[in-house]
């Protein structure tokens, strides 16, 4: 996936990096921390002495929103704007000891649907800063369609998604609007209700907010809320997602940035990470999503789309309960690549018998490659098949084999050949049978 | 434009991926194009001049050059570019070509270039009327006229999936394996696609489905259309919008995979980088019901795709298509290890580029030693003057008597009681910078300085940095008062017969400081010759790199080879009749002066 969201505290990082390049004529102070429990809190305040001189304000940073509703920002002890050092690392250490209940989506203040349950791993903390509510602004930008959108609004806070037409003022800019264009039209859609003495600052702010949501690849920037204080801005609130296939070209712009996985989402596998470590490292694609490891059917299929194809005939025919996983490889990967994918797999599907005693079923499918020497991967996948024939035998594993392309007729053969030598239960399919059919003849069985 | 490629349509392949390009000229093989389909490959870091690839049994040399732009120069027809550079370069490569122009399409295969650079290579793309077609994709085909590097796969596969003649199907997809696999089905269940176009996976494509459908649209050989979507983005709104409007009018096919992701949150990433509802109008089911509801024949499922095809092809009753006759690719082909592209001695006759080497041997045929030189060293046929001029040089430079280290070591030689060719070369390998070598030097740097508008002073100045005296200037008795009437002559010569002489125009202004500091430094034979080739060379319209090509691979000094080669001879010959005896040098010619060797621990 190429947009990914990111942290809080990264993108205050992020913007902090650049911004004299900017907000020139603005002032930020960055004093932001992120820490996991209460004693790096504690640990932090020895270098970042604004934590023990001001009060502080701690909340998660976990890619959800909607802190203040789940109850889980601090900002005060007995009274707003007193939580000291230790309050806040007493919280830290509360909040982080327990899994928490999290919930998306409100009704007012009512919580709707059902909670996420996780643990808070990651906390910002920052310096309370006492404010007027007619300080506070918003603005965010996206891409929408083929256009880069900004959106505008005098009021801050979670208020703005309850009014959203009313108070915020859309802008879209094509991608070759030029710097001029984007600036006069910034500067004559402010929105009416920013206060008159910061519209043009508030322009200006917001100049620089689009430009270095283009410059720095974001593909999601907001700031709900802002406060501006003539020159003064602070950061109260952000979320961002970057646009990881821009990744080669902001090594130093965007530092050591994490795209963390979403509270209330299992954490990835360590045989998931690897995949997606060894596919970052090669100019082909291997992909691999776990959804539910200990059910019966799991693919191992060639392409992009074929795979998609593959896993909605699986969904069709047999429901998803049956179906462990999603995954593809595809753009020519080497017999070594392919094989370490086939492991992968393999290691995974033999951990344990089909509960139902209905023996496990492997679709290697594929449609007809373009160029991927269909030999070459196959290859591979015996490799993988020599280490594993044992257990696969274990688990009762049915394999159903379909792909064309260059050099299929021998990798059908070697395949099949291997199979058979190893003892294990193999159909073999070229491109005379069409493409998702053995998922029909897996199922029959 | 009806049709995305034509039977003449030709590309520059980005990038030197030979298996890929070697597939586009088996297709052009099989399917009986007259020129191969790959007219130039830019190969940025590679210092050959061409790859050599099979067409059909025989082998052709397609160029290589290092930049676009030198590309498209060369091959101005070529109006397809083939852009196989990686996510890093992509964009710069697009961006470069539009800007250069004369591009009707670019087919971009990198996936993973960034978001917005896609998006601003695509708009501007757009802006310049250019279709791109991916990235992230593997192609495009026209079958019958042209395919885009792999797509289609193997040969076999291309034959079998009847991609090599055109149907009557449009066919757009955007994964590149669904595409070939698409082809398959409709090559059993209807007569093979008449255009198809997978528009690649990632995020921001260059031309979306409405743009092919349109274009397929208009073209009479398309009858009928199938879209094979994807859940996320909505496209396929476009399309929908085209039907009701009534601007998309032929037989609409559809299927959107992914309906499994409505099973899952939003986390799980099906397919492609594109791949992703964002909403419920982005769903695959949502889709495909709004197809449906305009009248696009929508399956259930992807299984029932074969059999709507069948349905509404035979529907169509169209007429048969014909089956055109194809060549074979042999089965096994060998790479030949030599190639010559001066002379063929295949024939009845052996010719020189392409002359028998009777129309141009006897007196009779008006050509010269010249003429020969042109066709076999340069593969043109030079004007009168310029072989005139070749033939001028040769003679003036045959021989300068017995002193000089050349002609004496062929001398020694002989002595020596070694044959004519062993004493010619002892001669010759004395040729180098120090001895005939002024001519290729004298070419360089007074061309290198002419380039570069250096004035006199300054060149001079150039080459005292270098640390070289300037090649070509100077004589040992001759100057300005007593001139070399060798020089005379040739300068006469090139006045009267060259169109003009802006590199000899620009060495005299340099002999005139130069003789201004020492009466001798004048402009000598060799840099004569030297400077009035590269004349020669520019009126007869070669262009500056080919020039520094003739003077860095050697070629001036291959006329003083020729020349002098005349001279050596008559000396070799000279010692041979006079009987001479070994020689052997005079010890009171030599400083003898041998310390004792000094032991190192």
């Amino acid at each position: 996936m190429a947009q990914k969201a990111i942290r809080e505290y990264d993108a205050k990082s992020i913007l902090a990096k650049h911004w004299n390049k900017y907000f020139p004529d603005f002032t930020y102070a960055y004093e932001t921390v992120m820490v996991q429990d209460g004693s790096q809190l504690i640990e932090a305040a020895k270098t970042a002495s604004w934590l023990n001189e001001k009060t502080l304000v701690a909340k998660p940073d976990m890619l959800f929103g909607k802190r203040g509703k789940n109850g889980l920002v601090l900002f005060k002890d007995a009274k707003p704007g007193d939580v000291s050092l230790a309050k806040a690392a007493q919280w830290i250490g509360e909040k982080s000891a327990s899994e928490q209940k999290v919930f998306f989506s409100f009704d007012g203040d009512t919580p709707t649907g059902e909670p996420s349950v996780d643990k808070l791993t990651h906390f910002v903390v920052e310096p309370f800063t006492p404010h007027a509510q007619e300080e506070e602004y918003y603005v965010s930008a996206t891409c929408v369609g083929e256009n880069d959108v900004i959106y505008m609004s005098a009021e801050g806070g979670m208020e703005v998604e309850e009014g959203w037409d009313d108070k915020v003022t859309e802008v879209a800019f094509p991608i070759t609007a030029t710097e001029e264009e984007i600036a006069y039209k910034i500067r004559t859609s402010v929105p009416e209700d920013v206060a008159q003495k910061d519209k043009a600052a508030f322009a200006e702010f917001c100049i620089g907010f689009f430009r270095a949501y283009r410059e720095l690849n974001f593909a999601y920037l907001e700031i709900n809320p802002f406060v501006m204080q003539g020159n003064k801005i602070e950061l109260l609130d952000m979320v961002a997602k970057l646009d990881d296939t821009a990744g080669f070209m902001m090594v130093d712009e965007w530092g050591d940035v994490e795209y963390p996985t979403a509270f209330g989402m299992e954490a990835k596998s360590p045989e998931v990470e690897a995949v997606e470590e060894a596919d970052a490292k090669t100019g082909a694609s291997l992909k691999l999503t776990l959804l539910k490891p200990e059910a019966r059917i799991w693919t191992m299929v060639a392409g992009g789309g074929a795979s998609v194809v593959y896993a909605d005939t699986i969904a069709d025919m047999a429901g998803i309960d049956d179906l462990a996983n999603y995954g593809e490889y595809s753009g020519g990967p080497t017999t070594g690549e392919t094989k370490f994918y086939a492991e992968t797999l393999l290691d995974l599907m033999t951990r344990e018998a089909d509960s139902t005693g209905r023996g496990k079923v492997m679709i290697i499918g594929g449609a007809i490659a373009n160029f991927t020497d269909v030999a070459k991967t196959f290859t591979g996948i015996i490799q993988a098949f020599e280490v594993y024939a044992q257990k696969m035998k274990a688990v009762d594993l049915k394999i159903y084999v379909r792909r064309g392309g260059p050099n299929y007729e021998k990798g059908l053969k070697d395949i099949k050949e291997a199979a058979d030598r190893l003892g294990l239960y193999i159909e073999v399919y070229g491109p005379e049978t069409h493409v998702t059919d053995i998922v029909r003849m897996a199922l029959e069985k | 434009m009806e049709q995305l490629y034509t039977r003449d349509t030709q590309a520059i392949f980005w990038n030197n991926n030979t298996t890929a390009i070697q597939r586009m000229l088996d297709y052009d093989y099989t399917i009986q194009r007259k020129t191969p389909s790959v007219a130039a490959i830019v190969a940025p870091t590679s210092n050959n001049k061409f790859e050599k690839f099979f067409f059909g049994p025989n082998e052709v040399m397609i160029p290589l050059f290092k930049t676009t732009a030198t590309a498209k120069a060369a091959q101005p027809q070529a109006d397809v570019l083939l852009n196989f550079a990686s996510f890093r370069t992509a964009y710069d490569v697009t961006m470069e070509a539009l800007e250069i122009g004369g591009f009707s399409s670019m087919m971009i295969t990198a996936e993973g270039i960034p978001e917005r650079l896609a998006r601003g290579m695509n708009q501007t793309a757009r802006e310049k009327n250019v279709i791109i077609i991916g990235p992230a994709t593997v192609g495009a085909i026209t079958p019958g006229a042209f395919k885009v590097a792999n797509i289609g796969g193997t040969i076999t596969n291309i034959v079998q999936s009847k991609l090599h003649r055109a149907g009557s199907c449009g066919l757009v997809t955007r994964s590149g394996g669904l595409f070939n696999e698409l082809s398959n089905i409709i090559s059993i269940n209807a007569d093979g696609i008449a255009e198809g176009v997978a528009i690649g996976g990632d995020r921001f494509v260059g031309s979306v489905f409405i743009d092919n459908l349109l274009r397929m649209e208009k073209n009479p050989a398309v009858k009928y259309m199938i879209l094979l979507g994807e859940v996320g983005g909505t496209e396929e709104y476009k399309v929908i919008e085209a039907i009701k409007s009534g601007t998309i009018t032929k037989p609409v096919i559809a299927w959107c995979i992914g309906t499994i992701a409505k099973y899952y949150d939003s986390g799980v990433q099906f397919g492609h980088a594109g791949a992703s509802a964002n909403g419920e109008m982005e769903t695959a089911d949502y889709k495909n019901s709004a197809m449906k509801e305009v009248g696009i024949h929508v399956p259930t499922s992807f299984n029932e795709l074969p059999a709507m095809i069948k349905e509404v092809f035979e529907s169509l009753k169209l007429e048969d298509i014909p089956e055109p006759e194809m060549s074979t690719v042999p089965a096994s082909r060998r790479s030949k290890e030599f190639i010559c592209t001066i002379s063929d001695d295949r024939g009845e006759e052996c010719t020189y580029a392409g002359f028998p080497i009777s129309s141009v041997a006897t007196p009779s045929t008006g050509k010269g030693i010249g003429d020969v030189i042109s066709l076999l060293w340069f593969k043109k046929q030079y004007p009168l003057w310029a072989t005139d001029f070749i033939e001028t040089v040769l003679k003036t430079v045959a021989d300068h008597g017995p002193a000089v280290s050349g002609a004496h070591n062929a001398k020694v030689t002989a002595r020596a009681g070694k044959s004519v060719v062993e004493s010619l070369v002892t001669g010759l390998l004395t040729i180098g910078p120090r001895f005939g070598g002024a001519i290729d030097g004298a070419a360089k740097y007074f061309k290198y300085a002419n380039d570069n508008n250096l004035d006199p002073k300054a060149f001079l100045k150039y080459m005292k940095g270098e640390g070289v005296p300037i090649p070509g200037i100077g004589h040992r008795i001759k100057s300005l008062k007593n001139p070399d009437l060798r020089v005379t002559g040739l300068m006469n010569y090139a006045a009267e017969h060259f169109p003009s002489t802006p590199l000899l125009d620009y060495a005299k202004t340099v002999e005139a400081l130069t003789t201004s500091k020492k009466e001798n430094l004048i402009l000598n034979v060799d840099g004569t010759i030297g400077i009035l080739m590269v004349d020669m060379w520019r009126a007869l319209g070669y262009s500056e790199e080919e020039i520094n090509d003739f003077v860095d691979s050697g070629t001036l000094n291959a006329f003083f080879i020729v020349g002098r080669s005349i001279g050596f001879i008559g000396h070799v010959l000279d010692e041979k009749r006079l009987a001479m005896p070994m020689y052997r040098h005079s010890m009171d010619d030599i400083l003898y002066d041998v310390p004792k060797a000094e032991k190192i621990k």
